[in-house]
């Protein structure tokens, strides 16, 4: 199963974090600095699988943020990597070409759609329509929303 | 990038200000968070950034305490405070009002509170208790939307004890007719067996039928805790597989609705998730296995898309694939895949090539070769990771021949690497091939040298313990020992005289030792001058207290000689009067030493034999002082485990230690005596593996092609004759194959490598290869392992009883091989011991049914060697019902045995004219051996003479005396002796040879051996519990093991020492409670005595024994017994 995933930008700023099993607050901040410093710190052309302590560290860039998973140690490494491609594609279907910024500023609906797909560390629901319509439904009370989301910016499937 | 964020973010203020103009209250809410943003985005220091946030918080905590503030308003202000948190300030004060919210909000409030909580808290957080009303409200609630956030928030944290107030409400949505809320459901009870598994286990029917569910989703869920119930007993749920074979068919047919397929691949999280399960199921079950074989044979076949995702379900498969029962056809296919994998130029498909591969190799070693250009490739890879990996991949590979190549790609590694974890595994391995696989002693010692030095303070403590007992037990010849040592003292000796400043501490602890006590083995080496060494090391700032004392140990064992006097004084000068004080000890001590040279040659006997210091371990010495001061009111002393129980009884703080540090046992000499530690080496458990698998791998190579030969990297192929090759590997064979270049297989077009990448390679891939089919059959024991250990050092450092087999063959000592053997003859033979007595009481005389039947004596046959002038044997002799074998020679026992309970008559060895048959007969203290020689040939046997070569372990006295020389045709012999063990072993072997003369015939001569265990020898000892008491604390050698419990409802204790009663002769002096104490002696011997007690699932067990070796081979087996329980 996972043991957390975090969101995080080039610069090294947290932009989500989520814990799929108890950890005390201190041990929280050093996974973040570790996970921060050392996949900030991979080069180009290298692969997105690390070690840390015991667990299987998947990361992966999307424009300018960094997604990363703590995998426990029988899990599939590129399983993983497909758990961030969807997560990705689901704040895409919502916020529409998402882009850092809508993560920002709507950190709450990110960790919303993050509770839709994935639940204790383990995944949820594949299917982008079913979450949707989830998401829709607890929604429907939401207020339109404002224009945040219109605005102009690389998307995360801009990159490569 | 950067300035494309830089462009949005100059574009914000516009945005915003609008928000703030609208005014309205929808909009504040995000200007608010969206100005609380854009400050921070603005700041150019952290100081500021400080700043800016506690004036939000402060902010935030006077509208939370407003009584005006409204739920709606609450709600912005706990993203806010959320926001707060995740850039790293504390807002504790705003997480009541989080559960408030989460209590009182409407739907889209309570979520945002929800939220909060879950961000805010943990699971042992007390704030959690005032959620449990509101969640217990909401999963009760009408509203889909509640109760699916109900059941979120609880699966993500949920106070423990509190799980029993919910269960049946979340049981109950099992039922529900949503689909999404069963799910949800499933995936919390999965969470609940996740943290308390206790709290669940009444429903596992439910979890049933969650996995026959309508809607595939909520199948899929149940799934993640039928993997977590399988993986703990796979017995249990056997009757599964067909269902998970179905299923995982109806995925890859593409059953499942569109809404299931990723990708256009269906469902590939379930197929995972299958496989899994039925990687599990079907390990070491071939019937189990056989169901699966079509299903992932098609899932193979099916994943062919070009997506990580169907690599994902291929790397899988391949896993499930090696680890069920093998079937050739499908590791073939597998190898392919694995193949497909290594050879892709995509990063991280290689990097899992070489995680399979690895993987792999621990059953086929063979599978490496195909690959070696690209092993080599990827050991000189930029990315760390894939290096690492592909070291991993070596160090499975790693054997005799290829030792020191892989152990030089590993350390240069190390000089790199800046992770402690991976260094810690890493040195760890180091070591542990380092010792299996050492070419010779200076190569040993120089490794070892490099992973102390880049090992550091960090690594795993039974390391350098490990490496002091090997040097301090020796092995097999006393002057390789010499040399070793030699080798060790010089190399350190040159290490201080460089620059002893930067070795890290441990390794100094180890050269002080290691000085103190060999150095004294060159002769032209002044103990003067490794003092001084030593006293430097002193000196040096970094050095710690703890390795101080080690040096001033090493210096009481060198002190000698007016020179060293006056060095040692100026030492003990400066320590005496030291803060610390073990330091301050150990200086008193050496300066007494010093001084006293009589009482040092006492104190400090030089241990030029292997023989062990006896040491009074229990301070029975002591035993007047300790009845004094208990007369005077002092507490009775509790030993350290009780202690530690005790205190976790308490639920008090854990006191287990951190590391172990021996200094003083280890300096103190009593090496034998001491604790070992029980720190297991991280890597040490993988090194049991390939031994432990070996058994069923022979076949796997059915159909691998291989592509390599041993010498490493060859131009040319060959198919090798699989199923010869495997049977019968020869190194004569192999290289005669490896000639015939001449093959007509087609060639697979290579890369030219470079020189000196043919050189790695063949350096690395040495010893794989054809021969490597008899390492197949067990790595460890095929390979000649320079230092092996005695098994004194290993039976008492197997921590465990799953270490069991491990320590079971070094206990064997004598012959690894012949193990295999024990269980069947172990099984036999007491059962047997116990039922003839009724036999031989009802029919004195001679009963048909007493021959044993061919098949029980089957087990008996021990291996048959070959006489010296002996005809060849015939097989199965005794099975022949034509022939007058064997005839009944119970008749023949002397009378005064009859009626006595005895083993079966066994027979030992056979020829045309001659058969020898044993029995033995215990009684209170006695062992005896009757030797039946009986004469099948008409002709009479001339110049008998049986002669019995004993080991060191047995005493061997002849009872019959005159034994004929002549035996008359179809006459029978019986010879008598009786059997004393003077050392106790686990078992040993007598072997004897019966010489005869047949009329005009030439002298003939056949050889036997008959194996006798140790339980033989064990008599119950009946003592008082006082008595125990008294003799308990006059022993000197113990060992501590936890054995396995047998399972019983009622008294698992009495159960397990029934288990015990039944094959071995014990006498249970006393039961109290959860502990018991037993107690036995060897015939004719040294008493033992154990002292178990019930420690969660298994039996903590002391012995004691005035005998070194009795604990440790008592406890061998004590296990076995238990095994076959």
């Amino acid at each position: 199963m996972m043991r957390f995933l975090l969101l995080f930008s080039r610069q090294g700023k947290l932009r989500l974090q989520k814990w799929f099993v108890t950890i005390a607050e201190r041990e929280k901040k050093k996974v973040i600095r570790d996970m921060t410093s050392m996949v900030l710190a991979r080069k180009p052309r290298s692969c997105n699988f690390l070690h840390w302590r015991d667990l299987k560290i998947v990361y992966k860039r999307y424009a300018s943020l960094y997604f990363c998973i703590g995998l426990e140690d029988q899990e599939n490494e590129l399983l993983g990597l497909e758990v961030l491609h969807r997560y990705v594609e689901l704040l895409d279907q919502y916020f529409g070409s998402v882009c850092e910024l809508d993560i920002i500023f709507n950190f709450e609906k990110a960790y919303f759609i993050l509770d839709e797909f994935l639940m204790g560390g383990e995944i949820q629901e594949t299917s982008k329509q079913i979450v949707a319509r989830a998401i829709e439904s607890s929604d429907m009370l939401q207020e339109a929303d404002s224009s945040d989301s219109d605005w102009v910016e690389v998307e995360l499937f801009g990159w490569p | 990038m950067s300035d494309v964020v830089e462009k949005t973010l100059t574009a914000l203020p516009s945005l915003l200000s609008l928000d703030s103009q609208s005014g309205s209250g929808k909009l504040s809410s995000t200007s608010k968070l969206g100005s609380l943003i854009r400050g921070i985005t603005e700041l150019t220091s952290k100081h500021e950034e400080e700043k800016l946030i506690k004036r939000e918080l402060v902010a935030i905590k006077e509208q939370v305490s407003s009584p005006n503030t409204t739920m709606r308003q609450m709600k912005e202000i706990m993203v806010r405070a959320i926001y707060c948190e995740m850039l790293g300030y504390e807002a504790s004060f705003t997480y009541i009002h989080a559960i408030k919210l989460a209590q009182q909000g409407s739907v889209l409030e309570k979520r945002v509170g929800y939220l909060g909580v879950s961000l805010f808290l943990n699971e042992s957080h007390e704030l959690l208790l005032l959620l449990v009303n509101t969640v217990l409200r909401d999963l009760q609630s009408t509203n889909l939307i509640e109760v699916c956030m109900a059941l979120t928030v609880v699966s993500q944290m949920f106070p423990k004890d509190m799980i029993p107030a919910i269960l049946p409400l979340v049981e109950d949505k099992l039922a529900h007719p949503k689909e999404i809320i069963r799910r949800k459901a499933v995936l919390a009870l999965y969470k609940f067996y996740l943290i308390a598994p206790n709290q669940v286990q009444h429903i596992h029917s439910k979890f049933r039928k969650a996995l026959c569910d309508k809607d595939p989703g909520v199948m899929t869920a149940s799934l993640h805790i039928y993997l977590l119930m399988i993986k703990e007993s796979p017995d249990v749920y056997k009757d599964l597989t067909g269902s998970f074979v179905t299923i995982l068919k109806q995925v890859i047919g593409g059953k499942l609705p569109m809404d299931f397929n990723y990708h256009s691949v269906p469902a590939p999280w379930l197929q995972i998730q299958l496989l899994k399960i039925l990687a599990l199921l079907g390990k070491d079950d071939q019937s189990t296995s056989e169901i699966m074989y079509d299903v992932l044979d098609e899932c193979l076949r099916r994943a062919e898309m070009n997506h990580n995702i169907t690599y994902a379900i291929l790397y899988e498969c391949v896993r499930a694939i090696y680890t069920i029962h093998p079937k050739s056809e499908l590791l073939e296919k597998a190898v392919k895949c694995i193949g497909n994998f290594v050879l892709s130029p995509k990063i991280n498909l290689k990097y899992l090539g070489l995680k399979a591969l690895t993987f792999v190799v621990q059953q086929d070693a063979n599978l490496a070769l195909q690959h070696q250009v690209t092993i080599i490739e990827c050991l000189d890879h930029s990315d760390l990771m894939i290096k690492r990996e592909t070291l991993e991949l070596l160090f499975r590979i790693t054997n005799g021949q290829n030792v020191t190549v892989i152990v030089e790609k590993m350390l240069e590694f190390l000089r790199f690497s800046n992770d402690d974890y991976s260094t810690i595994d890493l040195v760890g391995k180091v070591a542990e091939v380092a010792e299996k696989y050492a070419p010779d002693n200076g190569w040993f010692i120089q490794t070892m040298n490099a992973v102390f030095s880049l090992g550091g303070d960090t690594m795993q403590a039974d390391i350098p313990n490990s490496f002091l007992r090997l040097l301090s037990e020796g092995f097999d010849s006393e002057e390789e020992d010499r040399h070793l040592r030699l080798f060790a003292v010089d190399s350190y000796v040159r290490l201080l005289q460089e620059d002893p400043a930067k070795l890290p501490q441990r390794f100094l602890q180890v050269i002080s030792w290691v000085l103190g006590e060999y150095s004294h083995l060159r002769d032209d080496l002044e103990a003067t001058t490794v003092t001084r060494l030593l006293a430097r090391l002193l000196d040096l700032n970094h050095t710690s207290n703890e390795t101080r004392s080690w040096v001033l140990t090493a210096m009481m064992k060198l002190c000698e000689g007016p020179a060293c006097a006056a060095l040692v004084q100026q030492v003990c000068d400066r320590y005496t009067g030291s803060l610390d004080t073990v330091l301050r000890q150990k200086a008193q001590e050496l300066q007494h030493l010093s001084q006293d040279a009589e009482l040092r040659s006492r104190v400090m006997t030089r241990r030029c034999t292997l023989e062990p210091l006896e040491v009074d371990s229990s301070l029975s010495f002591l035993d007047g002082f300790v009845s004094e001061a208990l007369a005077a009111g002092a507490a009775p002393y509790k030993p350290p485990h009780q202690r530690q129980e005790e205190l976790s009884q308490e639920k008090a703080l854990s006191l287990e230690p951190y590391g172990l540090s021996l200094p003083v046992s280890l300096s103190s000499c009593c090496i034998s005596d001491r604790q070992s530690p029980t720190l297991l080496s991280v890597s040490s458990g993988n090194s049991t593996d390939p031994s432990q698998r070996a058994a069923p791998t022979t076949l796997k190579l059915d159909g691998v092609k291989r592509v390599w030969g041993k010498q490493g990297y060859l131009a040319q192929k060959e198919v090798v004759e699989e199923a010869a090759q495997v049977e019968g590997p020869s190194p004569l064979l192999s290289s005669s194959q490896q000639g015939s270049a001449d093959s007509p297989q087609t060639q697979t077009p290579t890369p030219e490598p470079d020189l000196q990448r043919q050189q790695l390679a063949s350096a690395l891939f040495v010893g794989l290869g054809a021969q490597n089919a008899v390492c197949l059959m067990g790595k460890t024991d095929a390979v000649p392992q320079r230092f092996r250990r005695k098994p004194r050092g290993h039976g008492s450092s197997s921590g465990s009883v799953e270490r069991s087999s491990l320590s079971s063959h070094s206990l064997l000592g004598n012959n690894l091989l012949d193990s295999t053997n024990i269980p069947s003859d172990e099984v036999v033979s007491p059962k047997n011991t116990e039922r003839t007595p009724d036999l031989t009481a009802t029919n004195g005389t001679c009963d048909p049914e007493e021959t044993p039947s061919p098949d029980e004596t089957a087990a008996h046959v021990l291996p048959l060697t070959s006489g010296i002038g002996m005809e060849t044997m015939e097989p199965a002799t005794h099975t022949d019902p034509d022939r007058p074998r064997n005839p009944c020679l119970s008749s023949h026992l002397p009378a005064e045995l009859s009626g006595m309970a005895r083993s079966d008559i066994a027979p030992l060895c056979s020829n045309r004219s001659l058969a020898l048959s044993a029995c033995t007969v215990s009684t209170e203290d006695t062992f005896l051996l009757i030797l039946f020689v009986s004469n099948s040939s008409d002709s009479d046997v001339q110049h008998l003479l049986l002669q019995l070569t004993c080991t060191g372990e047995l005493e061997v006295s002849c009872l019959s005396d005159g034994a004929p020389e002549e035996l008359a045709g179809h006459g029978v012999a019986v010879y008598k002796y009786s059997l004393v063990m003077k050392t106790p072993s686990p078992q040993v072997e007598l072997a004897g040879v019966v010489s005869y003369e047949m009329p005009l015939g030439e002298p003939q001569a056949a050889q036997f051996s008959h194996r006798l265990y140790l339980t033989d020898f064990i008599r119950p000892l009946p003592v008082s519990t006082e008595e125990y008491g008294r003799m308990w604390l006059s022993y000197t050698h113990d060992t501590k093991q936890n054995l396995k419990l047998v399972q019983d409802d009622q008294d698992p204790l009495t159960a397990t020492l029934n288990a015990l009663k039944e094959k071995l002769q014990l006498h249970v002096v006393d039961i109290i409670g959860l502990e018991g104490i037993v107690a036995c002696r060897l015939l004719q011997g040294q008493p033992c005595l154990m002292h178990c007690r019930v420690h969660d699932n298994s039996l903590a067990v002391w012995l004691r024994s005035p005998v070194l070796e009795l604990p440790d081979c008592l406890l061998y087996h004590y296990q076995k017994a238990l095994q076959e329980h």
